[in-house]
């Protein structure tokens, strides 16, 4: 077989968001029948350099990339996804593009269906064709055959499993004669065990059969499983590139997350906490794209709790669920005391406090003043900041109270504006972040959340706002649960860092624990064994 | 020259425009052999009138459930309560804050299920509003026929039963707010004191209100309603409250408008009654999503003027009657204007 013969190849690929680097100088070829492993943290590059292969317009409209994208040894430059589909390239999204309400016959020869000719085509041209539906059906029936799988080409979209969606999709995908090379995002993420190996079944079938295919996913030990090479992605960089062969999962995942951060721990040692403050047990959140599915942990008073994560993992959901914002079930207690759940206001109420990861969405009031956006929610959950008029028949806002705490917190957090009576959304995003967090010291809660903190904002705000919570922290004995896709951000400042994956804890580290051991919890490896282990 | 042009900056300039159009109708009115004292007093007594449905309009803007386009639901409340003050034969300041009191039941029962149905269409507000307004006017339109109503002067003389469509209030309260304090300079002036306090009491109320613990909630549920659910606001009820209040003061401004203008309107009268307190609130420089007392005062000023003077001071030079063709124009024009421009509100 042609094997050996290069399909692909990715030249010095580049590529900046403003300024902002994303790829690197990012060099892979791939051979035909060759399946590659590509994998990275969220935010490495992975979704940009599929972007910049599908030709996708937010490319171009961001200015487009350096190198070179060659398809059979030839320059190709995609003006738009139909370009990519024409010279081979298919896709199956993580979030399935399919049409509920067809079948799957349907969906997978959208747009290419066989005609045939009706009485009307000699006035009104093709468009009038009939579909033959039998050819259709014949044709999706070998297609089904050619990836393997056990799919009926007549049930709706709507009514299927998952798993077949995501059959469907690839189904399409290769329909196309000239498919030549498959990218799969997140292929499995849907899927259950049993799903996710016969579709890995199905991907070396279509590999011999000559489909190249790049295969993005975080479940590293199906990477190795079915890719030929692995190439790994950090920071916008291809940090290796290796035949499978050998590597093991714990050897990907500190490739992943390779970074060395000196942590500037000085004062971990003296740190000792007595009684736990809360208590989650068998916690469930709705929450979608971050569903919590059956959460066990402590946190101790006094400390910073860290939870970290991939995205999409349901390290969100957490601090969602437990303040209520979220439809949300199980045992929360604090103190002691149950938390009523789907109750934001009893959350408040019992002293905890939340800093949204939805600034913008959840956090603030964009068309309001500083002043109502920090003495909201202690206005409405403690009643402060409210004056008597007429003799105490009414309580009025009391907008001289709502200044001077403003103006404390603009001073502490240096906030910069131009004045407390400033709207939120005038502020850049790291002083909308000041506010926020401004906003939950007000209620000088006993317990904290804060999600994402630092998303979005400059390296010096981030400095700031992290220093905020460890001065509340330390100061105060505010006991702080801290919820971020930043590994490192976490090790730096916390006490104990739990990693989730799909909706679990998979475990609980020491910030100064080895990086592999992070790891390999986020790709959830280490608890696929452990609890193969104990069903025996 | 620059804070000049800053003033008219925040006081926006369609109604410097409109405001500048008012002034020339005044100075040619007497050309035309339209008195202009007579047309201040208009003014200010139509001011009174219509007010009311123009602040009612403020809490559900700001509980960010948009321009109440089914204001008529609170007319009809109000049009329940003076119909049923006429038929318990209420004379007086007894009759007018009677129908007042009488009201308040249908308004906040209309208002608590026009809200519940609110809730129920979030974002869709303003054309759920306008056909509960429509359809609840053309359902009363029915009802006004077939309530058992007795009142020899209310009902039809030659059936013997269902309302009139227009009846008098004239041995009841007419006038009961207008002439409290009445102020009278000449034949053609007066200007309605008790009208004008009771307008101003309200809005002062209003104003208090929006500044209270549940007003202050209600604005931000309406800024930004996840934040507030964040905060632990119970948005569906913030909304509620908003509408029920709007309806109440629709009802209480239906009733303020009969006793100035003498007549209890009924069926199709109200139907187009929350288009003119709509037009006005634009006016006076509200958004979608923000209103204020001042909003109110100028808004219901300016408009009301505008209507009094365009079509008198028209109609005398151009000897034609045009007043209602005039009136739907500027009303929805200024609608259509005000609704596809959501800019920022002015002071």
């Amino acid at each position: 077989m042609e094997k050996a013969e290069t399909l692909l190849s990715l030249q010095n690929i580049s590529k900046d968001f403003y300024g902002n680097v994303v790829l690197q100088d990012v060099n892979f070829d791939v051979k035909r029948g060759e399946i590659i492993g590509l994998v990275g943290e969220n935010g490495a590059g992975k979704t940009t350099l599929m972007r910049i292969l599908f030709g996708m317009n937010v490319i171009r409209e961001t200015g487009g990339y350096h190198g070179k994208v060659c398809i059979d040894g030839e320059e190709v430059h995609f003006q738009s996804p139909f370009d990519a589909l024409d010279a081979g390239i298919g896709m199956a999204h993580q979030e399935f593009s399919l049409i509920p309400g067809f079948t799957t016959t349907e969906n997978i020869v959208l747009n290419r269906e066989s005609m045939r000719p009706s009485i009307f085509n000699d006035v009104f041209g093709d468009r009038m064709s009939i579909l033959d539906r039998a050819d259709m059906k014949a044709r999706t029936v070998a297609t089904i055959a050619k990836l393997g799988v056990n799919l009926d080409p007549d049930t709706l979209v709507s009514e299927m499993p998952v798993g077949h969606k995501q059959f469907t999709e690839i189904a399409r995908e290769i329909n196309r004669e000239k498919t030549k090379i498959l990218v799969l995002d997140e292929p499995t993420a849907v899927l259950t065990e049993t799903e996710a190996e016969v579709l890995i079944k199905a991907l070396r079938k279509l590999a011999a059969q000559g489909i190249a295919i790049i295969f993005i996913s975080h479940r590293l030990h199906e990477v190795i499983e079915v890719a030929d090479r692995v190439v790994v992605l950090r920071d916008g960089v291809i940090v290796k590139d290796t035949p499978t062969t050998g590597v093991t999962v714990r050897d990907i995942a500190s490739w992943m997350v390779g970074r060395q951060v000196a942590a500037d721990r000085a004062d971990e040692a003296q740190r000792s906490f007595q009684e736990d403050i809360l208590t989650v047990d068998g916690l469930w959140v709705d929450m979608p794209g971050e569903t919590v599915k059956d959460m066990h942990f402590t946190v101790r008073k006094g400390e910073i709790f860290g939870i970290g994560g991939l995205a999409g993992q349901g390290k969100l959901g957490i601090p969602n669920g437990i303040m209520g914002l979220f439809p949300a079930g199980g045992k929360v207690k604090l103190h002691g005391k149950p938390v009523p759940l789907n109750e934001p206001r009893l959350a408040l109420q019992m002293g905890m406090g939340f800093v949204s990861e939805d600034r913008r969405g959840v956090g603030l009031l964009l068309e309001e003043s500083l002043e109502w956006n920090i003495a909201f929610t202690a206005m409405q959950i403690q009643d402060k900041y409210l004056k008597p008029i007429l003799g105490g028949l009414f309580k009025i806002r009391d907008e001289a109270a709502m200044r001077t705490l403003t103006e404390g917190y603009i001073d502490i957090l240096h906030i910069k504006c131009t004045s407390p009576a400033q709207k939120a959304m005038e502020l850049s995003g790291g002083n909308q972040q000041k506010i926020c967090l401004a906003k939950a010291f007000a209620i000088a809660p006993d317990l904290l959340f804060v999600s994402e903190p630092t998303r979005g904002i400059d390296i010096g705000a981030k400095r700031l706002v992290l220093d905020a919570l460890y001065k509340y922290n330390r100061d105060l004995g505010m006991t702080i649960i801290m919820v971020s896709s930043e590994l490192e951000e976490l090790r730096s400042i916390c006490d104990r860092v739990a990693i989730v994956d799909e909706g679990r804890i998979t475990g609980i580290l020491s910030p100064s624990a080895d990086l592999a051991e992070f790891g390999l919890l986020m790709t959830g490896e280490r608890v696929a064994k452990s609890t193969e282990d104990s069903n025996g | 020259m620059r804070s000049l042009k800053q003033f008219c900056a925040d006081f926006g300039w369609p109604r410097i425009i409109i405001f500048f159009f008012l002034v020339a109708l005044f100075i040619a009115a007497p050309t035309v052999g339209v008195r202009v004292d007579a047309s201040l007093s208009d003014v200010f007594n139509r001011f009174g009138q219509n007010a009311l449905f123009v602040l009612a309009l403020v809490p559900m803007i700001q509980s960010g459930c948009g321009l109440n386009f089914g204001l008529s639901l609170g007319i009809i409340a109000g049009l329940l309560g003076a119909t049923l003050s006429l038929q318990f034969g209420l004379h007086g300041a007894v009759g007018f804050f009677g129908a007042l009191i009488l009201a308040s039941p249908f308004a906040i029962l209309f208002g608590w299920l026009y809200g519940k149905l609110l809730n129920k269409v979030k974002g869709e507000e303003m054309t759920i509003a306008m056909y509960v307004g429509f359809a609840s006017v053309m359902f009363m339109c029915i009802m006004w026929l077939l309530l058992p109503y007795t009142g020899h002067d209310m009902i039809w003389g030659y059936a013997g039963k269902g309302l009139r469509t227009t009846i008098s209030v004239e041995n009841y309260w007419s006038k009961i707010l207008n002439d409290f304090l009445v102020i009278k300079s000449g034949p053609f002036f007066r200007f309605p004191t008790g009208e004008i306090l009771f307008v101003l009491f309200a809005a002062g109320v209003m104003g208090l209100f929006l500044r209270t613990k549940t007003g202050t909630a209600m604005t931000a549920v309406g800024s930004n309603p996840d934040y507030a659910r964040a905060s632990g606001i119970s948005v569906d009820k913030m909304r509620i409250i908003s509408v029920i209040i709007s309806t109440v003061l629709g009802a209480a401004g239906i009733i303020v408008y009969e006793q100035s203008f003498g007549f209890i309107q009924l069926y199709g009268a109200p139907l187009a009654m929350p288009f003119t307190a709509i037009a006005a609130i634009l006016i006076g420089g509200a958004s979608v999503n923000k209103a204020s007392m001042l909003n109110v005062v100028v808004g219901a000023f300016l408009f009301q003027g505008l209507l009094t003077m365009t079509p008198s001071v028209i109609n005398s030079a151009l000897q034609t009657d045009m007043s209602e063709v005039v009136r739907i124009v500027v009303s929805n024009g200024i609608i259509i204007y005000a609704l596809t421009r959501k800019t920022k509100v002015t002071k």
